[in-house]
Order: C-alpha cells, then sequence, then structure tokens
C-alpha cells in the first residue's frame, strides 16, 4: 500500500495490462517494493550488528565467564566455577577496599564538581563578550588526554617538589618542614585524583547546564521576581529548579563515569605499570582491580565476577542518585 | 559593602533581578569578568605547565618557588621520547591518527545514514529499535571488558589495530544525534516530492538528507574523534606491551618503570594533545554546539 502512495503516479496508475510493459513493470515495482521495505532495516543494521557482537554479546558472555575458570595464563584449567567467583568477592578485602576507594573519590569529585559547574553556568549565563570564546576556553580541559592531564597533575602533587604543596605552604597552610604526601594517605590521594576529575568535567558540565539555562522561558523571571533578591537568589530559586532534568542527567553521567574511574589511578602512580593504587591500595578504584586481576594477575574469570558487580553497584547507586537530586533540586518550590 | 567600587554594580544586579530579567539579558559586570578570568586560569594552568616542563631541563623541576616559564630544551626532550626504548611514541601517534580518522568517518557515515533511516522512513518495529539506541546509549560498555578480550582473540585481532577499531565504527549516541538533526532539518515535503520523481531511498539520503547534515556532521566528527584520540582503557588492555600502540599507550609507557624523567613524559604527552588543541582553536565553536544542543535532548 504504502508502495502506491509515494510511486510515481504516471506509472503506477497504469492498468496491469499488456505482456511486455507489466514483466518490466513489476520487475521495477519488486526492487521499488524492496528499497521502500527492506532498505530501512539495511541502514540501521551496521549498528544493531555490531551493538550484537562487541556489546551486548561480551556483556553476556562476562556472565558467563565469571561463573567459570579462565586463567590466561593457565589454558588447562576450564570448567565451571560455579559461583566461586562471587563468593570469593565477598572476602576479598581488595575488592572491598577498592569499593571504598571508589566511593570516596566520586564523592569528593561529584558533589563540588557539579556544583561548581553550577555556578559557572550562571557566570556564563550572561550577556558576555567573545561569548564562544570564554565557552570554547572552558572545554580546554575536556579536550586533553586523561592520560595527559593525569601526568601533569601527578607531578603537582609531587611530594618534594611538587607545585600542590608549594601553593598550600604559599598561602600558609602547609608546613614546609611536613611536606604533604599525597601518595601515602587515602584522604590525601583521594583528594588529588578527585581534583583531576573536577577539573577534566566542570567546563563540560558546566556547558550542559548553561543550554538549559538558556532554554528557560524569560516570563518565569518576570513573572517570580523576588523583591529585592540578587542574583545568587534567583540561581538557587528560579533557574536551579527549572533545570532539574539536566542536573538529574548530570548526576547520573557523573555516577557511570565515576564509578568506571580508571586512568586518573593507574597514572598517578609513580610506575604506570604497577595497576596496585598506591603501596597499600590507597587510592585503588574497582575498574583499576579489574585490570590488574585480569591482565596482571592473568584470573578472567574472577575479574569477570567483579564487572557484573560493578554493574550492579552502578545501577543501583545511578538509581538512588537521581532520586536523591529529584528530591532536593525540585522540591524547594 | 567595604570595597566601594563593587556596591553599585551588586545593587544594579539586584535590580535587574527584582525586575524580573532573565540573567541572560543581564550585561556582565566587571565581577563576572573577574571570575571567570580566574576559572579560565585554573583550567588552562595545567595545560601550560605540561609545556613549561615540556621545554626544561631536570632541574627546572627541583626548583622552589617553580619556574613558571618556558624552557628552550624542547627539541632535545621530543627527540628523547621518540628514541625511548620500548614505547614506540611515533608508531603511537600514526597508529592513533589512523585510528581516530578510520572510526570517526565511519562513525560519520553509518550513523547518518541509520539515523536517517530512523527519522524520515517508515518501517515496522522502527520504535522499538530505536528505544534499544537509546537503552545502549546507557550501557557503560567498559563493563564488557573481560569477554571482549575473549571475543577478541578468538577472532585473532587482540594486539592489532581491529581491536581498538572494529567496535567503535557507529556508537549509538551517534545515531541518536543524527536522527534528532535530521528530524529537526530536513523537510518531509522534500522527500515526498523527490519520492514523487522516483527517487530511490539511498538517492534520498544522498541528495537530500546528506547535504542537510553537513554541521551535524562536524560535530559528531569533532566529538568522535577526540573520544577516540583519548581513548586509553581498551587500547591499553588490548595493545599494551606490543610495539603497536596508541599514542596514550605510548605515553602511559614512558611514564613507566621505575625512573621516570617527567620532562620527557610531559614532552610526549604535550606532543600527543597538541592534535586535539589544533582541533579545539577550528572547531570549537562545533563542539561547544554539539555539547550544548545534546545536553537539551537527552
Amino acid at each position: 500500500m504504502s508502495t502506491t502512495r509515494a510511486a510515481p503516479p504516471g506509472r503506477t496508475g497504469r492498468p496491469p495490462g499488456g505482456p511486455r510493459p507489466a514483466t518490466r513493470m513489476s520487475w521495477r515495482d519488486r526492487l521499488h517494493r524492496f528499497d521502500l521495505r527492506y532498505v530501512p532495516y539495511l541502514l540501521v543494521a551496521p549498528f544493531f550488528l555490531l551493538f550484537l557482537v562487541f556489546g551486548l554479546f561480551p556483556l553476556i558472555y562476562n556472565g558467563v565467564v565469571s561463573l567459570r575458570h579462565y586463567r590466561l595464563d593457565d589454558p588447562t584449567l576450564t570448567g565451571w566455577a560455579g559461583f566461586d567467583n562471587f563468593a570469593r568477592l565477598f572476602t576479598d578485602s581488595d575488592f572491598w577496599n577498592a569499593l571504598y576507594n571508589t566511593l570516596g573519590i566520586f564523592v569528593l569529585s561529584t558533589v563540588p564538581q557539579l556544583f561548581l559547574a553550577l555556578v559557572l553556568a550562571s557566570l556564563l549565563n550572561r550577556k558576555l563578550r567573545a561569548q564562544t570564546w570564554w565557552r570554547v576556553g572552558f572545554l580546554v580541559p575536556y579536550v586533553t588526554p586523561l592520560v595527559a592531564s593525569t601526568l601533569v597533575f601527578g607531578v603537582f602533587f609531587s611530594r618534594d617538589h611538587g607545585l600542590a604543596n608549594w601553593a598550600l605552604q604559599t598561602l600558609g597552610l602547609g608546613d614546609p618542614a611536613a611536606p604533604i604526601d599525597w601518595r601515602a594517605s587515602k584522604p590525601a590521594a583521594w583528594t588529588a585524583i578527585a581534583t583531576m576529575v573536577n577539573w577534566k568535567w566542570i567546563g563540560y558540565n558546566a556547558l550542559l547546564y548553561l543550554a538549559a539555562m538558556q532554554s528557560i522561558p524569560r516570563d518565569v523571571y518576570e513573572a517570580s521576581a523576588l523583591d529585592g533578591a540578587g542574583a545568587w537568589r534567583q540561581l538557587w530559586r528560579i533557574t536551579v529548579p527549572m533545570i532539574q532534568p539536566v542536573v538529574i542527567f548530570t548526576v547520573v553521567l557523573s555516577t557511570i563515569g565515576g564509578f568506571q574511574l580508571f586512568t586518573e589511578p593507574m597514572l598517578f602512580e609513580l610506575n604506570s605499570q604497577a595497576a596496585t593504587g598506591g603501596s597499600n591500595g590507597e587510592w585503588q578504584s574497582i575498574a583499576q582491580l579489574i585490570y590488574k586481576v585480569g591482565w596482571k594477575d592473568l584470573n578472567l574469570g574472577y575479574a569477570a565476577a567483579m564487572s557484573w558487580a560493578l554493574f550492579l553497584i552502578i545501577l543501583v547507586v545511578a538509581g538512588f542518585n537521581s532520586w536523591l537530586t529529584s528530591r532536593f533540586s525540585g522540591g524547594r518550590r | 559593602m567595604t570595597a566601594p567600587t563593587r556596591a553599585p554594580q551588586r545593587t544594579r544586579r539586584a535590580r535587574y533581578a527584582a525586575m524580573g530579567r532573565a540573567p541572560q539579558e543581564t550585561p556582565a559586570g566587571v565581577g563576572t569578568y573577574l571570575l571567570l578570568a580566574v576559572s579560565m586560569l585554573f583550567a588552562a594552568f595545567p595545560l601550560y605547565w605540561m609545556f613549561v616542563i615540556a621545554t626544561s631541563t631536570d632541574d627546572a623541576l627541583a626548583q622552589i618557588p617553580p619556574t613558571v616559564v618556558p624552557g628552550s630544551q624542547f627539541l632535545v626532550n621530543i627527540e628523547e621520547v621518540f628514541s625511548s626504548q620500548d614505547v614506540f611514541f611515533a608508531a603511537g601517534l600514526i597508529n592513533s591518527f589512523v585510528v581516530s580518522t578510520v572510526v570517526t568517518a565511519s562513525v560519520l557515515f553509518f550513523s547518518s545514514l541509520a539515523g536517517f533511516a530512523f527519522a524520515k522512513l517508515r518501517f515496522r518495529g522502527s520504535r522499538v529499535l530505536m528505544l534499544i539506541v537509546i537503552i545502549t546509549l546507557t550501557v557503560p560498555n567498559q563493563l564488557g571488558v573481560v569477554a571482549l578480550y575473549i571475543v577478541m582473540g578468538e577472532l585473532g585481532w587482540n594486539g592489532t589495530l581491529l581491536a581498538v577499531i572494529v567496535p567503535g565504527l557507529v556508537t549509538a549516541f551517534g545515531v541518536f544525534y543524527m536522527r534528532q538533526f535530521i528530524v529537526n532539518t530536513v523537510p518531509d515535503e522534500l522527500i515526498e516530492s523527490a519520492r514523487v520523481d522516483g527517487a530511490s531511498t539511498m538517492r534520498v539520503y544522498w541528495s537530500i538528507a546528506l547535504p542537510a547534515l553537513r554541521p551535524a556532521m562536524a560535530v559528531l566528527g569533532l566529538l568522535t574523534f577526540v573520544a577516540t584520540w583519548n581513548d586509553y582503557q581498551w587500547p591499553l588492555i588490548t595493545l599494551g606491551g606490543t610495539d603497536f600502540p596508541t599514542s596514550m599507550v605510548a605515553v602511559s609507557d614512558l611514564a613507566a618503570g621505575n625512573y621516570v624523567v617527567y620532562r620527557r613524559v610531559l614532552a610526549g604527552a604535550f606532543v600527543a594533545t597538541v592534535p586535539l588543541l589544533v582541533m579545539l582553536v577550528i572547531g570549537g565553536r562545533q563542539i561547544v554546539r554539539g555539547i550544548m544542543e545534546g545536553a537539551l535532548k537527552s
């Protein structure tokens, strides 16, 4: 039916009479029908094919691997492990330590990141000269390779000649006699890594917020003119509740990103190949631990089980966070 | 209150807000520019400092207070980067160019095809299929990395560029982005009239959709190139330890071992960053637009 609608009227209007044109027509018709009916599937097929093979299948197969013995150094050791790998998770102090680190760094990075992004966005949300260039400028951290910026911050946060300690001491906040060893304790290492994450994503999130802020209808501000309220109050009373969906979106994004934290903890190490996250795992993240278990300890089965656990944790935390955010950013009025 | 220069400005801003004027119509005051400039300093400083160390001698790092002026050793450091043993920096740069270019071209082609089909063609199941695309957007594919490695092993692709290129050839984000763009910019009437003239689906794609897509292509192309160039975890897993890394793996190899020379590491990091800075300067406008449009659609 759809064939007749879009086909050239002159041809389909012709009665299917004469013998020679009919065979020619029907061949054309068939081609045309194929074009309308099946070509759309051909156009979307590459995505689904690729996703099936390299996206969905690995995700499911990951579950199979997690139930098996699978070691890269011992191909003879195969067979079902049942839930051994998962049972081991519960008593593995490395795993709980990594989970603790990941959560800690996540909190230290997400909260200031989104708050500062809001402030930056509201600064950008004015009539500005060279508006585009301000926006582009704040994307410098976003395009800078994480590998490169992490290595720079790694030097910033060195104990003896690092810029971070020097700046703190210059401001009178640090003791020159006992400089902070950023790689020796959890709070220090977490702060260092959270700083890298914040630096990378504040500008990007600010642009997301800015886009939402600019789509707020202007009469909202007119309608709710606050008596004598300054720009700061306007931001928290009108703007933030209005852009709530985007705020939730960024919270989910940074949850997903935060729990997969890999490059920063890897390259914060003095030896980038160690994958231990500090001499006592001070800042080892889950993704980093998965890498270590899979490709340093060569136990892919156990690494797969960890990936599944991480997946579940992300689901739960992302759900919880978006619920929390919607409670707090919208419930004001 | 104590600073006399700021008082009048603050009251003016308060007055605008009280009048119910939207912030984006309020001209920025000196304070806003000042805060923005300070933030910009923080955003740009690590990059600048990377360059300072990349051009300096070992002594510069040990100085207190730290040097903030570039040195003159850049060429020496770069030479050391390229001749570092077991790092394969030149190969890494070339590989990154190959991978990023191929992936970007392919993402543009396949995403625009699929996006066109989802936006303008009627076919059974298109809604469900589009929903699947949107769901896959939120699945962190990193979680399947162990199994992906095994799959690549079965294919014999581990340690080759195929392992890095093929999984990225078309992305859910690309399909989604293209679809949104085509829905809004290509009028249905134009397609209908082309159909009446007997144009095939591919013909409509080629001569109607594609020309209208150029701005979206620029945005998606830039975002894809940047993301592919910067990818680290998967390339490290599949290419790490081979003499055929991407530039990111090569840079991280510079920082491996017990004795790390930071001027060398950061010189390498700087070289691997330059292509992206060039892209930001050329296509910054498009990247900004892409990110901001993406925010509204999600």
